[in-house]
């Protein structure tokens, strides 16, 4: 499902986090889009989105889905971004599932999310790790 | 508008059925319901269907299962928004009696899940989450609302037990469910020392991987009553439907589900009823977390509320508000297409008073809310005994 095409497609978005920001409301879309869901805008500006945010929510997943099932326990977390931007992420160097939090304030770092997928493509993106780790 | 009737239910057992094919599945419910209602013709067939492509491999479903009954030549129409395909295409037929554009719909919901492995499943369901900027990473559907889990004990003090409470609860009714996949009773230390399977949830958290079928034939309520004779007449009184942003990190609120909400106050004002009216609700409890957030954004509890709820009983077979008296997707199986016609069969069952065991006494208004994905669409349906 994840073909070299669609890797490529989305290098923006998961290899330099590039966003839009609406300039009608400045609401900032990751992943961009033709139109702002907040005010109808369809004008923007570029954005890079900041790496420092904090954990509004996880999990462990211990049942992985086919592709993840050599990275079990899999920890991931939606991130709130210092600009308001929330994001699914993995968590990555965690040791010990029982210290993550919400709030826990964390870092984003490019790192390898899956590999060996059908077309043997090995996908890069952003995870979270624990900032000051 | 016209009014709408249920004039005919059928469903296959619910279960891991290795030697049924997903058209014997479907034609067994398709059947049931016809002869339930005592017709053998329809001018429309509804299909709600998930993923028959992923999971079997074949898709150009309405076509196919309409052959399958020797109705080659019927308009045939498959709808599909996730876990809520079954509750769509009871929409899709009420609409078409509603409007007069068909007078007599045979309204189907199916999946065939067990063709597949584990992953592949997993993987299958989780294409009901954003596939680019959530399942990219790994996520699947336990992973999302056990998110959504942690965020109600957070703000509410959801207790772990609690959760557990909804499970066990289901588990007792489907024990006087014959179709249901499991009879099984359960308690809250089998439920909370099963295995982790995305943490806080475990395994007798989640419903399962199921095959199965459902269906029901809707009419005119008028037609319904010329030939209902001394029988009640089941007239479904309020539709409602809602969609939410499919991706946990556009909701708006993480503790509340929001087309639930919206789908409950659209099918509450198309009947002219509130929550204390109804007598009886069928909700989408895929995970138990689910079923204690539908119960909040139905109205029947207020928001936080909905884990006290069950622990005082208030949601069982004898409480205030009886959920989920099928088993619900926990105990009775969660074939995902099917899952949203099974809830108005058991819903028509009981306001028919033919609920055997687990029949709710005096039960005469009755709600099935079904939701796909993690809350991106829901389904809800009021339905009276008039
Ligand atoms: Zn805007």
């Amino acid at each position: 499902m994840f073909s070299p095409a669609r890797a490529w497609r989305e290098y923006p978005q998961r290899y330099r986090l590039e966003a839009a920001k609406c300039t009608e409301c400045s609401k900032i879309l990751y992943p961009p889009r033709l139109v702002c869901p907040a005010c109808g805008g369809r004008t923007f500006t570029p954005e890079i989105l900041p790496r420092e945010g904090k954990v509004v929510t996880f999990t462990v997943i211990r049942v992985p889905p086919a592709g993840f099932t050599e990275q079990t326990p899999l920890p991931l977390a939606l991130v709130e971004l210092a600009n308001g931007v929330r994001l699914m992420v993995q968590i990555g160097d965690v040791e010990n599932p029982e210290t993550l939090e919400i709030g826990m304030p964390v870092r984003l770092e490019f790192r390898r999310i899956s590999w060996d997928g059908e077309a043997g493509v090995i996908f890069y993106g952003h995870k979270a790790v624990r900032a000051g780790s | 508008m016209r009014d709408v009737a249920v004039i005919g239910i059928g469903m296959t057992s619910f279960g891991e059925l290795w030697e049924t094919p997903l058209r014997s599945l479907w034609a067994e419910a398709a059947l049931a319901a016809l002869d339930n209602a005592g017709i053998d013709s329809v001018d429309l067939v509804t299909i709600g269907c998930m993923s028959s492509g992923l999971f079997t491999g074949q898709e150009h479903l309405a076509s196919l299962l309409a052959d399958e009954l020797g109705m080659a030549g019927v308009p045939a129409t498959r709808v599909e928004s996730a876990c809520a395909s079954g509750g769509l295409a009871v929409r899709a037929g009420f609409a078409e009696v509603a409007s007069g554009l068909c007078d007599t719909v045979l309204v189907t919901g199916v999946e065939k899940m067990t063709d597949v492995d584990g992953a592949d499943a997993t993987y299958a369901l989780g294409t009901a989450a954003d596939a680019e900027w959530e399942g990219f990473h790994g996520v699947t559907f336990p992973g999302l609302y056990a998110m959504l889990a942690r965020i109600h004990m957070q703000k509410y003090g959801t207790t772990r037990e609690q959760l557990a409470r909804v499970a066990v609860k289901n588990h007792a009714n489907g024990l006087l469910n014959p179709h249901a996949q499991y009879h099984l009773k359960v308690t809250v230390q089998d439920v909370v020392n099963s295995t982790l399977v995305a943490d806080p949830l475990c395994l007798l958290d989640c419903s399962p991987v199921t095959d199965g079928a459902a269906a029901l034939v809707l009419t005119t309520a008028e037609r319904a009553r010329e030939i209902a004779g001394d029988k009640p007449v089941v007239v479904i009184t309020g539709s409602g439907m809602a969609t939410d942003t499919v991706t946990l990190a556009n909701r708006a609120d993480l503790a509340e589900l929001g087309a639930v909400k919206l789908a409950g106050e659209r099918a509450y004002a198309m009947a002219r009823r509130k929550p204390e009216d109804i007598h009886l609700v069928e909700v989408h409890d895929c995970f138990t977390i689910a079923e204690i957030m539908a119960t909040e954004a139905l109205g029947f509890f207020n928001p936080g509320f909905g884990g006290s709820a069950v622990e005082k009983g208030l949601t069982s077979l004898q409480g205030k508000i009886p959920v989920n008296t099928s088993g619900g997707l926990k105990s009775k199986g969660h074939p995902v297409g099917a899952t949203g016609v099974a809830q108005v069969v058991e819903i028509v069952s009981q306001l028919r008073g033919e609920a055997g065991q687990r029949q709710v006494q005096g039960a005469k208004i009755g709600m099935a809310q079904n939701m796909g994905g993690s809350g991106g669409s829901s389904v809800v349906h009021i339905l009276e005994v008039v």
